[in-house]
């Protein structure tokens, strides 16, 4: 298979125990090394699931999930896919597991049976990544959401993942919490090259990625640039998705007349538009 | 009921090292029917105020009055002013704890000693007010439903209490957008059919845009700006001081006029905004 | 306050005691009991006495909190003194009054008991003072280790012991959270007979269980995520290392323990 593919989904479908419909349908797709793919959808979507099919935690029902190359399905490769494609959670309080935050950093590289003096020179820049080096001794239950979600980021780091993924890991947290765990996982997705699986159901995340797939009643109902799928405001509509702001006004310009292009998300965007379309008297 | 707020000062841990205070001379009051938004950071006091308004903190100094009454007076009965005053918490779906959706509502009005006609007609009521139908789910398990539905019970468990203020704390946090507007619209009903007065903690400055009468601003435990969304979305410098948003059509409102178009400086609803860019696209074309 | 539950007793200061290896600490708390049941004379109480006071000196621990330990126990205190006083038999009789006699050996005997249960809370305490519940876990982790063996599960229960410290805050906020929502809906977990409070109890403890479970199962993902899978394999990210303080204060104890012996054969 091609190296470039990180995670590829091939006809992929997962029914929990009991459940009377598949949370997950025939999803196929395939995510390549560096991307920040968006999966966008509710709750109950199925997104959620594909999270854990993604890191081994579930086992497709039907279908193939190859991570970084490894089938997920094969039980001698589940600690390699871990590490490789390490995963956030929705809540901050539940996955951290030790009383100092240097050593909640630590757990995975404990786990894997890294030499000790290995650890702290790893544990450390990792810790630096995330701009947290300076709560390495702190208690968790000190810190503010979206620090507990950076620690958490960081125990992923120091085990040198290829791909990260989040599950819904702002949905708990207020505004500027979501900004910098967001913003700390984009400079990882730049400046380090991992490629990053963003689960999420606010579209202002989803228009920061580079790919987004839209999720809904377990199925991948769309895929595209942020442009692309927010431009369909009345497919999102049906979905009950938000688009953001900007582009709803622009798509209701639009249809008085206004001759505004397509693919617009924000308002420096529009204001540009705007000033194409009506030059005014004093702006010229 | 109104309720008038006069130089609350509360602070935590008084006398000890680590004293912080989280109220600092705030002072407000709140008439019937309006719908006010409180607005500020984590940690700048408005979960403090918040249960200060529902007598649940005693204020460091200062006063809470209730139809000019002092909520924390002496002879004051502090259970029955608080059953007026409806409090929901963040994530209020962890409080549930009865076997069936309609008993976990039937607590609070339990609680307020009513009869148990009263208490069913109540039930139903506020199942109906949180768009829950009653054959359908009164006799299923809180904890089977999904999340949307199970903060909407537990919503519900306060309104059964039937207050004439009802106070929100984030009552959208961690809902998908579906989740978020069901719970927005039934406020909007329940401001219009019951002239419930609300007060709604929440970060989400475009759903302020849409809901609010009036906005208080809190930073750092001080009340910094109170005044119609109008006007505080105005001051678009002393909210990004303060570290928060304002709605992306009052963005789109000053970014617009920085650009030299002729526009009222306080707009911040969409509709506003697409009247007035079609306003300025005719006159273009006109010429 | 919440930070001091999970600090345990923890007097978090600077000291050489607090900087000794806690394997070492444990095992010396254990030898100091021995010591404590080893004295049967009130010089060798003097002895102990002298120990512990310098012991504490050096670790900055005030005096005061090492009594403090004590408060709690008081009730078994006065109940060991009497009980010993009134009914150990002995020939010496120094008090009679109508039922009750006192003989010298009971007196003797009363004293010591009670003077072993202070000693024996004091010396533990100051274990507990100087370590911090962590470094405790992993002694005992580490001090159990070859249990493994025999299949005892000492890394489960240091692990246990970890995720309980790291939850109990959280789960303090919470109740704390939880309380309050109910009391806004006109719960009173204050008045009422002992039947009714208790019964008043279950609209916390059903979400509080509710939530402890749900922050399991979350707990259990994410750690699997993380590549656990049990103490097998695993390393350790703190190392605890003997240091020549350790030696000393084995020595010091051997010490203590000898000069008890002596004082033992040669002064009764």
């Amino acid at each position: 298979m091609n190296e470039q593919v990180r995670i590829q989904l091939e006809d992929v479908s997962y029914t929990y125990e009991e459940a009377p419909s598949p949370a997950l349908s025939h999803a196929t797709a395939q995510i390549r090394e560096g991307e920040f793919v968006a999966v966008l959808g509710h709750n109950g979507s199925g997104k959620s699931t594909l999270a854990k099919l993604l890191n081994a935690l579930y086992l497709p029902s039907e279908g193939r999930i190859l991570v970084c190359g490894y089938d997920t399905a094969k039980d001698e490769f589940v600690w390699e896919i871990r590490r490789r494609a390490g995963m956030i959670f929705q809540n901050p309080d539940n996955q951290i597991v030790a009383t100092i935050v240097k050593e909640d950093v630590a757990f995975g590289l404990e786990n894997l049976g890294v030499p000790t003096e290995e650890m702290l020179p790893r544990v450390e820049s990792a810790l630096a990544a995330v701009h947290m080096s300076k709560f390495a001794d702190s208690a968790p239950h000190m810190l503010s959401g979206g620090q507990k979600q950076r620690v958490a980021i960081a125990g992923i780091l120091a085990m040198e993942p290829s791909v990260l993924i989040a599950d819904e890991a702002t949905a708990m947290l207020d505004p500027s919490g979501r900004q910098e765990v967001l913003e700390t996982v984009r400079t990882l997705n730049r400046q380090k090259g991992i490629t990053v699986v963003w689960i999420t159901h606010f579209m202002e995340e989803a228009a920061q990625a580079d790919r987004i797939l839209v999720v809904s009643d377990g199925q991948i109902v769309s895929e595209g640039t942020p442009r692309e799928i927010f431009d369909d405001v009345e497919k999102m509509r049906d979905l009950h998705l938000d688009v953001p702001r900007m582009t709803s006004l622009a798509a209701e310009l639009r249809a008085q007349g206004m001759p505004l292009r397509e693919g617009i998300l924000t308002v420096e965007e529009l204001v540009e538009e705007v000033r194409r379309l009506c030059p005014s008297k004093s702006a010229i | 009921m109104s309720i008038e707020v006069r130089h609350l000062t509360h602070t935590y841990g008084e006398g000890s090292a680590i004293s912080t205070v989280a109220l600092d001379d705030v002072s407000f009051a709140i008439e019937p029917g309006e719908f006010i938004g409180i607005v500020g950071h984590t940690g700048s006091g408005k979960s403090t105020l918040v249960q200060h308004l529902n007598g649940l903190l005693k204020p460091t100094s200062g006063q809470v009055l209730v139809d000019g009454q002092d909520l924390n007076g002496e002879g004051v009965n502090r259970r029955a002013l608080r059953q007026r005053i409806g409090l929901v918490f963040q994530y209020p779906e962890y409080q549930l704890f009865e076997e069936t959706v309609a008993k976990d509502i039937a607590f609070g009005p339990k609680n307020q000693g009513l009869s148990s006609e009263e208490i069913d007609r109540r039930v139903r009521k506020a199942m109906d007010s949180v768009h829950l139908d009653y054959a359908k789910y009164a006799e299923q398990s809180p904890f089977e439903l999904s999340g949307g539905q199970m903060r909407r019970v537990a919503i519900a468990g306060v309104l059964a209490m039937e207050p004439e203020v009802l106070i929100l704390d984030e009552p959208t946090a961690g809902l998908d957008p579906r989740g978020r507007d069901r719970i927005l619209s039934m406020l909007e009903e329940l401001r219009a059919k019951d002239h419930t007065t609300i007060l709604m903690v929440s970060h989400s400055m475009e759903d302020m845009a849409r809901l609010a009468t009036r906005l208080l601003v809190i930073s750092e435990g001080k009340l910094v700006a109170d005044g119609s969304p109008r006007e505080v979305f105005a001051r678009r410098d002393l909210m990004t001081s303060i570290g928060l948003d304002i709605p992306e059509s009052a963005k789109l409102c000053a970014a617009l006029r920085a650009a030299g178009y002729d526009l009222p400086a306080d707009l911040y609803r969409p509709e506003e905004l697409k009247e007035q860019l079609l306003r300025l696209w005719k006159e273009a074309s006109a010429c | 306050m919440l930070t001091n539950i999970t600090m345990g007793q923890y007097y978090p200061v600077d000291s050489p005691i607090h900087r000794l290896d806690p394997r070492v600490k444990l095992v010396l708390t254990i030898a100091f009991i021995v010591a404590v049941f080893l004295v049967h004379t009130l010089l060798g109480y003097a002895l102990i006495l002298g120990f512990v006071y310098l012991v504490s000196r050096l670790a900055k621990i005030p005096f005061k909190m090492l009594i403090k330990g004590i408060k709690p126990l008081r009730m078994i205190l006065i109940l060991t003194f009497l009980l010993n006083l009134f009914f150990t038999a002995g020939e010496t009789v120094l008090v009679e009054f109508w039922i009750i006699r006192i003989t010298r050996e009971a007196l003797r005997q009363a004293v010591f008991y009670s003077l072993r249960l202070i000693f024996l809370v004091i010396g533990t305490s100051v274990l507990t003072l100087t370590t911090s519940p962590v470094a405790l876990s992993d002694a005992i982790e580490l001090l159990l280790g070859p249990l493994k063996k025999i299949h005892f599960p000492a890394h489960e229960l240091a692990m246990m012991m970890t995720i309980a410290l790291r939850f109990i805050p959280t789960l303090l906020d919470e109740t704390d959270k939880i309380m309050k929502a109910q009391m806004a809906r006109g719960a009173d977990f204050e008045s009422g007979n002992l039947i009714s409070r208790a019964k008043s109890m279950v609209p916390l403890l059903v979400p509080l269980f509710v939530s402890a479970f749900r922050r399991a199962g979350d707990l259990a993902m994410a750690m699997e995520s993380r590549c656990y899978h049990g103490g097998e394999g695993r390393t350790r990210f703190r190392v605890l290392k003997v240091t020549k303080n350790d030696y000393l204060a084995c020595a010091a104890m051997a010490g203590l323990i000898a000069l008890i012996i002596l004082e033992g054969i040669f002064l009764t």
